[in-house]
């Protein structure tokens, strides 16, 4: 049982990690009253953006021994950036400056972006005229999932804790800067103050639209890690298209679950990676029944989003001006 | 006069809001917007295939038009993807954002695959069609009155709540498609009633897209005088502009909401029956293939009109199938045409800004008077 649970955790929070990236990303951009249905686009975006980066760097570098690990490290990672930065740019000019419908454009963006991903997944080689077979970063990949040197001695503690890529960390470094951030900081304060109400923020002296595109684009790049995550991470660097899958969704439930504080999302993140895999753990079942066992992280979503509109807490609510665009002289 | 205080802070132009604009001048704003998206994605498949532009668009009229079975099979797609705008309209109009019609489109189809297998050779074939017809709308319609119900009553957010709707019949779909495989545990359902074909829908004429295209032809006519001269359809719009008003006026919204859901749902029920009983024969959770999500948009880019609907959603369809034929021609990837229809898609969502607002440039005019 105890041997289980050790090896059931890390493999929870792997498939977790991808999740609270999406998560806290999204969390920041509903803050300023911007539902982004484009975060499972932009996901896939900031994945393939890394491998394509990670890819041309390894071809230029040539063998194994040529590549500098900072290097393939940054490259990969500013990559990645750049290309859920210009997701999260196009989103925010759409709704942000040209005022659109926030739903609409969102579900562009993620027909957009998944179109993107498996597009240059698929026709990366061809492109390059590569003459590998696969788009596989076995190299970058091993750089990324380094983990700590003493882990491997530290027994189950090492396992749990510690077996993991740098990412990982980072993710949860990132959910805890961003909820300190939300909840004690004047930035966090305004950002809220734009989520709730723009007019009185913007009463108050706060460039609303300045707040909003830093969120929403800030947000787009967090999300986009959780896609290179997977890939160069969990997916030890192999590109297969739409193997990603539909974690981006579930990433904007988690938001729910979360009821809008990183901090949960961190904890929420590990459940719903266990959720995702916990047909894995349970003996004696059937093909069918493991079907069944894979929708409970989305039960789970609908429940928490029952109880929090039906408790009518305050500080539980999505924010106020969520999913409305805000224009100065209509009030 | 160029240093005056008034002038030096005034910004070179800013935003004021249009009045209503005439109609002929807001389509040919979005016609623009479509020309040029169509330029900008003729030069991102230049720059992937150097390929001649004007080679690439008759390219793509070729893809989506250049045979009869082009022609057929645009059609029924455009059926289909049409029935499921049609269906989310209502709802959308109301302001409720029902972003499950995938999931529910899959209710529908899910119960009609029920039938099918389990009353397939219990039944004449004219009761198991109504049997079919009435247990796919309910479906449809029970998966979308779940939120409905929560909405009218607690307010709870539809939109998150559809969406997670749509993962738990996926589910549901994968579950039963392992209980009724063929061969056993593979996971695939494969041809139902191949032989007996029970719960088909009947052939017209030798076509079998044509039924499909002629119940949506005629959903779309209905759900425009519903939505235009109905007392419902205009329940809907005002429930859609101010719910606070409508309780004014006395409109009941918790029960214009669950119907008009009820509605919205049933006409997805109904896709979801000439998916599976019409043209695919089985199902699959990639059965509504996300046009649950595309139907969004078509709904949204014909402003609610049921006969608009049809020119967006063959405009969609069209450039699906014709981008689909640039990257098997050209040796690219499939999901190509995803890339195109998004483009296209950002334009003319960007375009509604200029239909909706203007920009007022800085007067020069105020110097010379003062």
């Amino acid at each position: 049982m105890f041997s289980t649970l050790i090896a059931f955790l890390p493999r929870a929070v792997a498939q977790g990690i991808p999740l609270l990236y999406g998560s806290t990303g999204e969390i920041l951009t509903e803050k300023s009253g911007h539902l982004n249905l484009g975060i499972p686009g932009i996901m896939y975006v900031g994945g393939i953006s890394g491998v394509i980066g990670a890819f041309l760097y390894e071809r230029a570098a040539g063998t194994a021994e040529v590549i500098v690990p900072a290097l393939a490290i940054l490259i990969t990672l500013l990559s990645s950036l750049l290309g859920s930065l210009l997701m999260g740019l196009i989103y925010c000019f759409l709704t942000v400056t040209l005022r659109a419908n926030q739903n609409v454009s969102g579900l562009a963006l993620t027909t957009f972006g998944i179109g993107f991903g498996n597009f240059f997944g698929g026709s990366l080689i061809k492109i390059t005229n590569s003459d590998v077979p696969s788009i596989t970063l076995t190299n970058t990949s091993n750089i990324f999932r380094t983990p700590l040197p003493f882990a491997s001695k530290l027994g189950w503690f090492g396992e749990v804790f510690l077996s993991y890529g740098f990412l990982a960390y980072l993710a949860i470094a990132i959910a805890i800067v961003a909820a300190i951030v939300l909840k004690k900081t004047r930035v966090g304060l305004h950002l809220r103050a734009v989520g709730e109400n723009p007019a009185t923020a913007d009463a108050a002296g706060i460039n609303v639209n300045r707040y909003k595109y830093v969120s929403t684009c800030l947000g787009s790049m967090i999300a986009g890690l959780g896609g290179l995550y997977y890939v160069i991470d969990y997916a030890n660097g192999v590109w297969s298209n739409n193997a990603f899958g539909d974690r981006g969704w579930l990433a904007i439930a988690l938001v729910i679950f979360a009821v809008w504080k990183p901090g949960f999302a961190v904890l929420g993140s590990i459940l719903f990676g266990g959720l995702y895999i916990v047909h894995n753990y349970i003996p004696g079942l059937t093909f069918a029944t493991q079907e069944l066992f894979k929708m409970s992280p989305y039960v789970v979503t609908i429940l928490v989003l029952i109880i929090i509109s039906m408790r009518r807490r305050r500080e539980n609510q999505p924010p106020a001006h969520l999913g409305l665009s805000y224009f100065r002289e209509e009030r | 006069m160029k240093n005056n205080k008034a002038t030096a802070h005034e910004p070179l132009f800013h935003i004021a809001k249009r009045d209503a604009v005439v109609w002929w001048k807001a389509w040919l704003i979005r016609l623009l917007a479509l020309l040029a998206a169509l330029i900008f994605a003729g030069v991102v498949t230049f720059f992937l295939t150097k390929e001649n532009p004007l080679q690439i668009y008759a390219t793509m009229f070729d893809g989506a038009l250049g045979t009869a079975r082009r022609r057929w099979s645009l059609g029924q797609n455009l059926a289909m993807l049409l029935c499921i705008s049609l269906a989310v309209t209502p709802a959308f109009k109301m302001r409720f954002w029902n972003i499950g019609a995938e999931g529910q489109v899959l209710a529908g189809g899910l119960a009609t695959t029920a039938c099918m297998i389990l009353l397939g050779d219990k039944l004449p074939s004219s009761v198991l069609l109504l049997v079919m017809v009435v247990t796919s709308i309910l479906a449809g319609a029970i998966w979308a009155l779940i939120p409905a119900f929560f909405k009218a009553h607690w307010n709870t957010n539809e939109t998150l709540f559809t969406l997670m709707m749509n993962y738990i019949i996926m589910q549901l779909v994968s579950f039963f498609a392992y209980i009724w495989s063929v061969p056993k545990g593979s996971g695939q359902i494969g041809v139902i009633n191949r032989s007996t074909q029970a719960g088909w829908l009947p052939k017209i004429g030798g076509q079998s897209y044509l039924l499909n295209i002629i119940i949506v032809a005629i959903l779309t006519i209905l759900m425009y005088i519903y939505l235009k001269y109905s007392k419902h359809g205009y329940e809907i719009s005002v429930v859609g502009e101010s719910e606070n008003t409508a309780r004014y006026i006395g409109i009941n919204v918790k029960k214009v909401i669950l119907r008009t859901l009820f509605l919205s749902g049933a006409v997805c029920g109904v896709a979801g029956l000439l998916l599976v009983a019409g043209t695919d024969h089985t199902i699959t959770r990639d059965t509504a293939g996300g046009r649950g999500f595309t139907a969004i948009l078509v709904s949204w880019l014909a402003k609610f009109n049921p006969l608009f609907m049809v020119v967006t959603s063959f405009l969609i369809v069209f450039l699906q199938k014709g981008a689909t034929q640039i990257s098997t021609k050209f040796g690219l990837n499939d999901s190509f045409s995803d890339i195109i229809t998004g483009i296209i898609i950002f334009f003319i969502i960007g375009s509604e800004f200029f239909i909706q607002y203007t920009l007022k440039f800085r007067s020069f005019k105020k110097e010379a008077n003062a």
